[in-house]
């Protein structure tokens, strides 16, 4: 029967990584010394299975792999090996270099050899060190074969104990897998069966005489009896196939004494060719959803399906009368939609402890690299974000935790000169606030250095040699390309990349960044992103015919325009003077190139909206409704347009673009340099 | 039809075991671990027992141990998937009652042998 084992892949890769990072969580949850013994256990279990898995659907380099970790594991867990932090850090590595084989096992590409032999070898190492070392190192065990004489007749004498029945062992069963080796003759015992009153149909009483031609191998007979080594006497003898010879030789071998001989065995996998765009980037396109979540959308399909055929029922007999029930139908379609939208949503919802969970690790590696004292605290793993949105914020948080570990928290040394506490603290929490999910990254460190900061981006000419830069521009310099105040360059950060690879990726995902720090107190990084990536509140605006939408979050307010408060900085740009801010004012028929009703000013409505940190004034026709509009990519349907990030399909089934206010600010910038004229003249 | 209860924490494990037993004409009962299996075994009586030994709960020998004091089990068939090729393991399932053992890793062919050794 062949079996295609390849079906059950996905399944053993999904619960392997499950299974590392539960090892991973257990061994740094280990207490050096004093290790809870159910805890390790858990942690052997994980590689046990894995090592099972790897092992049956033919893993052979995970396996053996793993055997040695696993190994390393039971002694722990036997209590024969202490819980050293040598063997804890080796174990550590070890997960992360199964987890990329089993990466790359999956991706069908090739295992890095050399660094798993090495770390194989280390672990070795200490299995050597600690006990006598064992020589059966790898998996494969073959069954020795030191009893090979084969051929002829052999006689069988097999007195099962009185309890065999019990362990659900069956005599006949045995002979019938010895018939398959041959022509079998058995002659019963009968003399051990009691007297009718003492007998106990549950206990075996009769033995057997067998004999068998084959020219089979003792060690076949050998495994027949293998599970009743203990629950019987048996020997088997060769008898002499040909009379003549010299009587047979004593081979009375005690079954329950033979031995298994182990035997290393290496075997050459041969190397898997890398197969090319297959499987290579679609990472974890599965999640996995509660069964209520999933039972509440069907109740809700439920109700919907109700609904609709109560208005199609309505359709075909319709009288005028009817009106106030036909609104009732459609208010309860809305609400329905609009239940069933959220509960999708719902969905794609996941707790950010998934992204969370790295960081204990992490932070425990790094503060052992950099030589700091560091205690990590978290709060609000199981605030829930969009699983988009959570798979592209990991790396930014990576980056900033880093950031804050090398570059915030000082040495111990110094932390005790300045009189705080050795061991620094960072702290991750996360939040809902209104519509957006809130991360926050905070160090008891350092602080920025205000100064070095400024005379860094001098340096750079990021800034110009006498400008003057309140605190949080100063903070916000750190996100500029090409930026690194870190006195040494550290393996850790410090390159100047990424930073301004942290900031953009995070606005990418239409979140924002806010820095507060104080010198020799620490700094807070606070991130603000949407829930979810695939619905908006919007606030649908008009310009000539055309509608666009604003992000509803990135609106401050939106008033009438009153020409005195209006300026125009010669040949530049139109400023308006809202309250004691000035703020640019972008007209959007003039970047979109459309007819609006009206190009005075004060005709229209001024919506001043954040971006960047900045305020900006959007001059449109009319403001419509607002509400939450469905984000359409013009990336995968049509191609990118500056100052455009996506589009929706409104209610009247019309296309309307969504804007992109950075994006806008920087068209601005560039129609202002080429066309000094025309706005001039508009507003002339 | 005979009836094999299939015990293993191991979802992947489980689902290979399941899927070539079932194909060959068994009817399979699968648990996640000891607890989940003493129950099922207590709410249908199988013919067969086949578990893993290192399980969350309560792992294989103790499983094995359980189950043979129940009427229903004393004669039944119960097989273990060991990795531990040292005795020590097997000593142990036998010592609790167990039948005898499956050494992993094994193929579907080896798994389909042994069974057939126990049952039909």
């Amino acid at each position: 029967m062949s079996i295609d084992m390849s079906q059950f892949h996905q399944v053993f890769f999904e619960e392997s990584f499950e299974g590392l990072d539960i090892m991973e969580t257990g061994l740094m949850d280990l207490d050096l010394g004093a290790a809870d013994t159910e805890e390790i256990n858990t942690i052997f279990r994980a590689a046990h299975s894995i090592k099972g898995g790897a092992g049956t659907f033919g893993f052979t380099d995970v396996a053996s792999f793993t055997h040695v970790m696993e190994t390393l594991l039971d002694e722990m867990r036997d209590g024969t090996r202490e819980v050293t932090r040598k063997a804890v850090d080796l174990l550590l590595v070890s997960v992360d270099c199964l987890r990329e084989m089993l990466s790359a096992v999956d991706a069908e590409e090739e295992i890095d050899q050399d660094r798993t032999k090495k770390l194989q070898n280390d672990l070795e190492t200490i299995l050597a060190e600690g006990s006598e070392a064992s020589e059966n190192t790898a998996v494969v065990v073959e069954s020795g074969t030191e009893n090979v004489v084969s051929g002829g007749v052999w006689s069988i004498s097999f007195r099962p104990h009185s309890h065999l029945f019990k362990t659900g062992n069956d005599p006949v069963r045995m002979f019938r897998e010895l018939e398959l080796l041959g022509e079998l003759t058995s002659k019963v015992e009968t003399s051990k069966i009691p007297p009718f009153s003492e007998f106990d149909p549950e206990e075996s009483y009769l033995s057997w005489e067998i004999s068998l031609k084959s020219d089979c191998s003792e060690a076949e007979i050998q495994e027949i009896f293998e599970w009743v080594d203990e629950d019987c006497d048996l020997k088997i003898i060769q008898a002499a196939a040909d009379k003549n010879e010299e009587p047979p030789q004593s081979l009375v071998v005690e079954a329950s004494k033979a031995e298994v001989v182990t035997k290393a065995v290496v075997e050459k996998v041969p190397a898997i060719k890398k197969k090319t765009a297959k499987n290579t980037g679609n990472e974890s396109s599965s999640i996995r959803v509660g069964t209520d979540k999933i039972d509440a959308l069907i109740n809700m399909v439920g109700e919907l399906v109700i609904t609709q055929s109560m208005l199609s029922q309505m359709s075909e007999n319709f009288k005028i009368e009817d009106i106030e029930r036909l609104k009732d139908g459609i208010d309860q379609l809305e609400r329905n939609t609009r239940e069933m939208q959220e509960n999708v949503m719902q969905i794609r919802m996941l707790p950010i402890s998934f992204s969370f969970n790295r960081f204990p690790r992490l932070v425990r590696d790094l503060a052992s690299t950099l030589g700091k004292n560091i205690e990590l605290k978290m709060s609000g793993e199981q605030t829930e974000l969009d699983k988009t949105v959570m798979e592209k914020i990991g790396d930014p948080l990576v980056h900033l935790v880093r950031n804050s570990l090398d570059h915030g928290i000082e040495m111990p040394d110094v932390r005790k000169a300045a009189g705080k506490p050795e061991i620094g603290i960072l702290q991750l929490n996360a939040f809902h606030e209104g519509g957006n999910i809130v991360i926050e990254i905070i160090d008891d460190g350092a602080g920025l250095n205000k100064e070095r900061i400024l005379s860094k981006a001098r340096e750079n000419g990021l800034i110009g040699e006498n400008e003057v830069l309140p605190d949080e521009k100063i903070h916000e310099l750190i996100f500029a390309p090409g930026f690194s105040t870190a006195a040494v360059v550290s393996d850790v950060s410090g390159r100047g990349v990424g930073m301004d690879v942290v900031m953009r990726n995070i606005r990418d995902l239409g979140g924002v960044v806010e820095i507060k720090s104080e010198e020799g107190v620490g700094s807070t990084f606070t991130i603000r992103l949407p829930l979810t990536l695939a619905i908006l509140d919007g606030q649908l605006i008009r310009v000539g015919e055309h509608v666009y939408i604003i992000p509803l979050i990135s609106i401050i307010e939106s008033l009438q325009i009153e020409l005195e408060n209006c300026n125009k900085v010669a040949g530049k740009a139109e400023l308006y003077k809202l309250r004691d801010e000035y703020i640019s004012v972008m007209r959007l028929h003039e970047l979109f190139n459309v007819i609006p009703n009206s190009t005075q000013l004060d005709n229209g409505l001024l919506v001043v909206a954040e971006s960047e940190g900045q305020k900006v004034g959007l001059f449109v026709d009319d403001l419509m409704a607002q509400q939450q509009v469905v984000i359409k990519s013009l990336e995968t349907n049509y191609q990118k347009v500056d100052g455009i990030s996506g589009a929706t399909i409104l209610g009247d089934g019309t296309v309307a673009m969504i804007l992109d206010l950075p994006g806008l600010a920087a068209l601005s910038r560039k129609k202002q340099k080429t066309k000094p004229r025309i706005l001039e003249e508009a507003v002339a | 039809m005979a009836s094999i209860l299939a015990v293993d924490d191991s979802a992947s494990m489980r689902q290979m075991v399941s899927f070539t037993l079932k194909g060959a004409g068994y009817e399979v009962i699968e648990a996640v671990d000891g607890v989940d299996a003493l129950n099922k075994a207590k709410g249908k009586t199988v013919n067969m027992v086949l578990t893993d030994v290192n399980m969350p709960n309560m792992d294989g020998i103790t499983l094995i141990q359980e189950l043979r004091k129940l009427p229903n089990y004393k004669f039944t068939p119960m097989l273990m998937l060991t990795t531990e090729s040292s005795g020590d393991k097997k000593a142990q399932g036998k010592s609790a009652g167990a039948t005898g053992w499956l050494v992993k890793p094994f193929n579907p062919d080896q798994l389909l042998g042994t069974i057939k050794k126990v049952i039909g």
